[in-house]
């Protein structure tokens, strides 16, 4: 392998050492390249990772020496009322910004994939939200939601819907608010995806399809949708992610209020480990939500497994 | 001849469109019309969409409410520094994976990757502590440490480096040019579009970013116009419209980057979200 690295006369054989010196001028020249990223990404990234599964058995606050404590912080955990909310909020999100995102971003996708004019404008502008700032997008949205004066309720009084809810000042409302503003701001993204994956199907097969007499709903249902089997997958494993690890669009926009009603996971590690200075119990927190994203993450790849066998 | 059905067709499509978009478009039009009004006209009922005087004093108002040019200057400072650390860095390693081949590459790449799935929240406590203990929050060097050496910049450009021929480097390396030589003079003019996918997304994500700074700067003078922006909510909290104006000045910056790059954020995102 190492022979395609270095230029050599065709017709030299390398004698034995001169092999491994060249093996070992290879393998630095390789490291020479990692090495400068490498370095920032090992202290980091890959410690703190390791780090933080050590600190969750440990009793640690900014003032005392770090204490080996087992499994206190997990036992803390079970008893703690807000962690538990936090977590409960955490799947609410989920469940409502994970399958909302992908229809939004399916529907923008199947309609931008076509040759029309301004279709450029057309996706330019449903991806613009998603590169714009979580504060602003937090602050625009929290005076269009509202209850007395925001534009939204004005507008469901218009269509005749007179007890508008209060959004993100009332317990009930503030995480579809939440949600509502997080589909908005990420559909954009997703639909790149989609419109990648709608690009990728081979238009043979949608021809084949018109032969045998489908029409447009059997087609979507027969070849597209098998088509973009693997983009959705991926859609939905970043989209679970990405849900689990929610925390600007809370934190400007709702603080996890009114109460406890929007407190999500990531919020209650920043609370307990940065604000409270409990490095070890946050990082139990942390672990929990680190175990959640992998376990969702391998029960949607052992699901595309087994349909894709069957 | 279109038959009468396709062009009904046509037109419908485009009525979903243009609400479609409108529906999209509206809160940025709402933030750009309410910096245009005084404050007691942005909450009116019913909404007035164009203001009854363009009130351009605002822009000129807010940079004496707040340090805006402090944030701004910050902002671009901080966003600068880690896009150039991170694409520098990044394109170099993504060189040592893609077209090197050495014992322990292949390990070492899987420890990327495998980071890029561990959620950000789950090793935030041991960098906050680690940062502490070197004395470095609340300066710039904990942020630019924590965000110029991701992983994410190396696998995108290693993606893209994987499309590239082996035979170029293969005649370079047979004309004598050093590895260092081929990353600097074949490689990098070749990954053009991807070197601006990945400096364009690093640069929008630096600008946007709100945990980061929330959590590293506690000085005022050190802050960025995000975290302005959100601690102007909390002092002004009824001054709606110089909100607004803030709001449009965190935006317009992005929203000028994203007109003229747009084809390369698309294709950034296509690359590492599709090929993985």
């Amino acid at each position: 392998m190492a022979d395609l690295l270095t230029a050599t006369p065709a017709t030299a054989v390398p004698s034995p050492p001169r092999r491994t010196r060249r093996r070992w001028r290879n393998t630095l020249i390789g490291w020479s390249f990692i090495l400068p990223n490498f370095l920032g990404f090992a202290v980091l990234t890959l410690i703190p990772v390791i780090a933080a599964l050590v600190l969750s058995f440990m009793d640690w606050d900014s003032y005392n020496a770090p204490e080996w404590v087992g499994l206190k912080n997990f036992q803390r955990l079970l008893d703690d009322e807000s962690t538990k909310i936090a977590l409960r909020n955490t799947a609410y999100y989920a469940l409502g910004h994970v399958p909302l995102t992908v229809l939004a971003a399916l529907g923008l996708a199947l309609l931008l994939n076509r040759k029309i004019a301004g279709v450029g404008f057309f996706r330019a502008a449903a991806f613009f939200p998603y590169i714009t700032s979580m504060v602003a997008v937090a602050i625009v949205w929290n005076m269009l939601f509202n209850p007395e004066v925001g534009p939204v309720n004005q507008f469901l009084h218009f269509i005749g819907i007179d007890d508008a809810p209060g959004w993100t000042t009332s317990t009930t409302w503030a995480m579809p608010a939440v949600i509502l503003t997080s589909v908005w701001r990420d559909m954009g993204y997703y639909m790149i995806l989609f419109l990648a994956g709608l690009q990728a199907i081979p238009t043979e097969h949608y021809e084949a399809a018109k032969m045998d007499g489908a029409n447009n709903w059997q087609r979507f249902r027969n070849v597209t949708l098998p088509g973009l089997r693997p983009v959705t997958f991926l859609v939905l494993i970043l989209l679970t992610v990405q849900s689990f690890k929610v925390f600007d669009l809370i934190v400007v926009m709702t603080d996890g209020g009114p109460g406890r009603a929007t407190l999500v996971l990531s919020q209650q590690i920043y609370r307990q480990g940065i604000v409270e200075g409990e490095f070890g119990y946050a990082s139990a927190i942390s672990l929990v939500l680190f175990a959640l994203v992998l376990v969702l993450t391998l029960t949607q790849f052992w699901f595309n497994n087994r349909r894709e066998r069957s | 001849m279109k038959s009468p059905f396709r062009l009904a067709g046509r037109v419908l499509l485009y009525v979903v469109l243009i609400v479609a978009a409108v529906a999209i478009l509206v809160p940025f039009c709402w933030m750009i019309s309410a910096s245009l009004k005084r404050n007691n006209e942005v909450l009116s009922i019913p909404v007035q969409w164009i203001p009854k005087d363009f009130r351009w004093k605002n822009f000129s108002d807010i940079w004496t409410q707040i340090p805006m040019g402090t944030y701004l200057r910050n902002t671009v400072f901080l966003s600068a520094v880690i896009t150039f650390l991170q694409v520098l860095t990044g394109s170099f390693a993504a060189y040592g994976f893609a077209k090197l081949r050495f014992p322990g590459r292949d390990a070492l790449f899987f420890a990327y990757v495998a980071t890029i799935a561990v959620p950000w929240q789950a090793y935030m406590i041991p960098q906050y502590i680690m940062m502490q203990k070197a004395g470095l929050t609340n300066t710039f060097w904990s942020l630019i440490l924590l965000q110029a050496f991701g992983a994410f910049g190396v696998f995108l450009m290693r993606q893209y480096y994987l499309t590239i021929p082996e035979e170029l480097s293969e005649a370079a390396r047979v004309d004598g040019l050093s590895e260092y030589g081929i990353w600097a003079r074949i490689i990098l003019p070749l990954s053009k579009p991807a070197l601006a996918s990945l400096g364009l997304l690093t640069f929008v994500n630096t600008w946007n970013d709100y945990m980061g700074p929330f959590i590293y700067l506690t000085s005022n003078d050190l802050w960025t116009i995000q975290l302005g922006l959100r601690s102007f909510v909390g002092q002004f909290d009824a001054d709606y419209a110089m909100m607004m104006t803030g709001s449009v000045l965190s935006v317009l910056p992005i929203l000028l980057i994203f007109l003229v790059g747009q084809r390369y954020f698309i294709q950034g995102i296509a690359t590492s979200g599709m090929k993985g």
